[in-house]
């Protein structure tokens, strides 16, 4: 175990230093931020300033070096925009999407988990097959269009749901979220079901094809031969059969929830890290980008090593660190 | 004395999309109390679903068309589903052929022992447990107060399939299905496997049918033997006599295909072909086309010929009889 971890830690500081060099060189090519940032009628003199202000007129390495070193002391840059440290314009934004894209996987468990057992334990019949067809539309629509839908027959149309923003906020323990106000919630709803629809259908499929694998198994013909009950076949024999691979793929759908809620924010002005990244992207607000891209990256390990965790909880044949 | 199994005509087809498959196509026997039935064929000669058949196990898109099962005078055909549950593991245990397979891998054997005992009564878990250690240890499971805390991939195989004995005797059941138990096992842990089950099954009066390929193992626990061939038993009689004086051709075959009984550096003999598809049956005796006597009249369906007390086969002219000729 303490191999995995120190074999793990390693690996996770050669990934951030590679994913940094990468973010940076590509940020480099992106575009200069002085012509963005400064008005038109600076002088060239005011340029001059600002450009040495941010440490701009320096060669590439030496930027890279400068961030770097700073990275390590915890320091991920000031963003050009706002003047304060682009880790702290993170951090802030980082509940809000977190608690969409958390709510996002809930539904997409608690309501695709069991349609998708149902439809795998009766393959072929009609209810089956709507839920497979459902699914199918769940992963081809484009979610930015399933969004407007949304908006268009829950807020528009019906007029249940509110659109835009994240509404009232409350705390829960010493957490800023919208699940502590009833307005919160009522927010969270649409941008949520919007961000779930494609993990929904891809945990409805998921769940189906292992339940089909899983039930013709003698395991499960020897517990029937013992007169267990069906109910406790599924819920325990099954289950806990199909769990690990499902929370592998689940894990890592976390990871890109958070990631790519952009859309989804930018469609319901939800004031997360998507919106903010997509903002600094049109500024060419480097520290920011390269900040958001390194916690990102960072998340995505931490998220690894949890499913791996996880994995030798649910399935007691997996040991970690040993050669097999 | 009644029967404690009474099979009759037992038909169990699968629909598939080539066609329909007549898996066991007319099976009948019976089974009194405490008696062992080897049930012998190659693969796909319907021992297998047989046996799933008379506890309702067989899976999609087989089912059983006709026939009767009675078990104790009860009919288990069309039994529903709850009391074929009371049924299952408690008054019918079943061991299965491949003990890699049938433990499920994520859960204790702790669990799955425990759960095996709760479905049929209500004691407490600690009194469940504690019986379950009790048929551990019967089984040969060495130190059964640690091991019963492990996980199936933790047993040999040849352990694991003691683990599936010991909950299928954990209610004393009256019959035993074994599905080739030994069939996945080295060869020095199916002596053992044998010996043990035959010792358990004489120790606690339980019946048994025991399906195998191999008549060779068969022959040292069967009280009688049945021997399949394309969904039909073909010849049936005790073990002495089906061993000691095949009646059928079909059985004299497997006979000397088994090596031991064959003068070393001799050519093995072997049933030329293969069996057949049961898709695609001959239209008399289905072993005909692989059998070195058949002629003419092979190709009306076999009469069933008695040929002697209690025993019979279905053939047009039995070995023993044309001997005795």
């Amino acid at each position: 175990m303490a191999v995995f971890l120190l074999r793990r830690f390693l690996q996770t500081l050669a990934v951030l230093l590679l994913v940094s060099l990468v973010v940076f060189l590509g940020l480099y090519a992106i575009g200069n931020p002085a012509e963005i940032l400064l008005p038109d009628d600076a002088t060239a003199a005011e340029r001059d300033a600002a450009i040495r202000a941010l440490g701009l007129d320096k060669p590439i390495w030496v930027q890279y070096g400068v961030f770097l070193g700073n990275a390590l002391t915890g320091d991920l840059g000031t963003s050009f925009v706002y003047n304060t440290p682009s880790i702290t314009l993170i951090l802030q934004r980082f509940p809000a999407t977190l608690e969409l894209a958390l709510s996002a996987l809930l539904i997409a468990i608690f309501i695709g988990a069991p349609l998708g057992l149902y439809a795998g334990l009766k393959p072929g019949t009609r209810l089956d097959r709507a839920i497979v067809t459902g699914s199918i539309l769940g992963f081809s629509l484009p979610n930015f269009w399933q969004g407007l839908m949304l908006i268009l027959i829950f807020s528009i149309g019906l007029g249940w749901l509110p659109s835009s923003g994240r509404g009232e906020t409350g705390m829960i323990f010493g957490i800023e979220t919208s699940f502590a106000t009833w307005d919160g919630i009522r927010h969270l709803v649409l941008p949520a079901t919007n961000l779930a629809l494609f993990k929904l259908a891809l945990v409805i499929r998921l769940t189906r094809a292992q339940v089909r694998e899983t039930m013709p198994l003698d395991f499960v013909k020897f517990a029937r031969a013992k007169g267990v009950s069906e109910t406790r076949i599924l819920g325990v024999h099954v289950s806990k059969t199909i769990a690990a691979p499902i929370i592998t793929v689940l894990g890592m759908e976390l990871g890109s929830v958070i990631a790519f809620a952009v859309i989804t924010e930018s469609i319901f002005a939800w004031p997360g890290m998507g919106k903010l990244i997509i903002d600094s992207i049109h500024k060419l607000d480097r520290p920011v980008v390269a900040a958001y891209l390194l916690v990102i990256t960072f998340m995505f390990i931490l998220i690894n090593l949890v499913v791996d965790l996880l994995y030798t909880v649910l399935d007691p044949r997996v040991r970690l660190g040993g050669r097999t | 004395m009644t029967a404690l199994l009474d099979v009759e005509n037992l038909k169990t087809h699968f629909f598939t999309r080539a066609g329909v498959v007549k898996a066991v196509d007319g099976v009948s026997f019976s089974l009194s109390e405490g008696e062992v039935l080897g049930l012998v064929g190659e693969s796909g000669s319907g021992k297998t679903v047989a046996n799933f058949s008379i506890l309702g196990l067989v899976d999609e898109p087989g089912r059983i068309v006709e026939g009767s099962i009675r078990f104790r005078g009860e009919e288990l055909v069309g039994m529903p589903v709850g009391r074929m549950r009371k049924l299952r593991g408690h008054d019918i245990a079943m061991v299965f052929q491949d003990p890699m397979m049938t433990l499920t891998p994520v859960l204790r054997i702790e669990t799955q022992m425990v759960e095996a005992v709760l479905a049929h009564e209500k004691v407490s878990a600690k009194a469940a447990r504690d019986r379950a250690v009790d048929v551990l240890a019967r089984v040969g499971i060495p130190a059964p107060e640690d091991r019963i805390r492990a996980y199936p991939h933790q047993f040999s195989g040849g352990m694991r399939q003691r683990v599936a004995i010991a909950i299928a005797l954990l209610h004393k059941p009256a019959l035993i299905l074994a599905d080739e138990p030994t069939t996945a096992l080295d060869v020095t842990i199916q002596g053992q496997i044998i010996a043990e089950m035959q010792k358990l099954v004489s120790e606690t009066g339980a019946a048994m049918i025991w399906v195998s390929h191999d008549l060779a193992v068969v022959e040292t626990i069967a009280d009688k033997i049945a021997v399949m061939y394309a969904g039909r038993i073909v010849e049936f009689g005790t073990a002495a006599e089906v061993i000691g004086a095949p009646a059928h051709p079909y059985t004299q075959g497997l006979l000397d295909s088994i090596p031991s009984r064959t003068t070393p550096g001799q050519r093995l003999n072997q049933i030329p072909g293969m069996a057949p598809s049961v898709l695609h049956l001959p239209p008399g005796c289905a072993f005909a086309p692989r059998c070195r006597y058949a002629d003419e009249a092979c190709n009306a369906p076999p009469p069933v010929r008695d040929t002697g007390a209690g025993r019979w086969a279905r053939c047009v002219r039995p070995l023993v009889l044309e001997a005795a000729q």
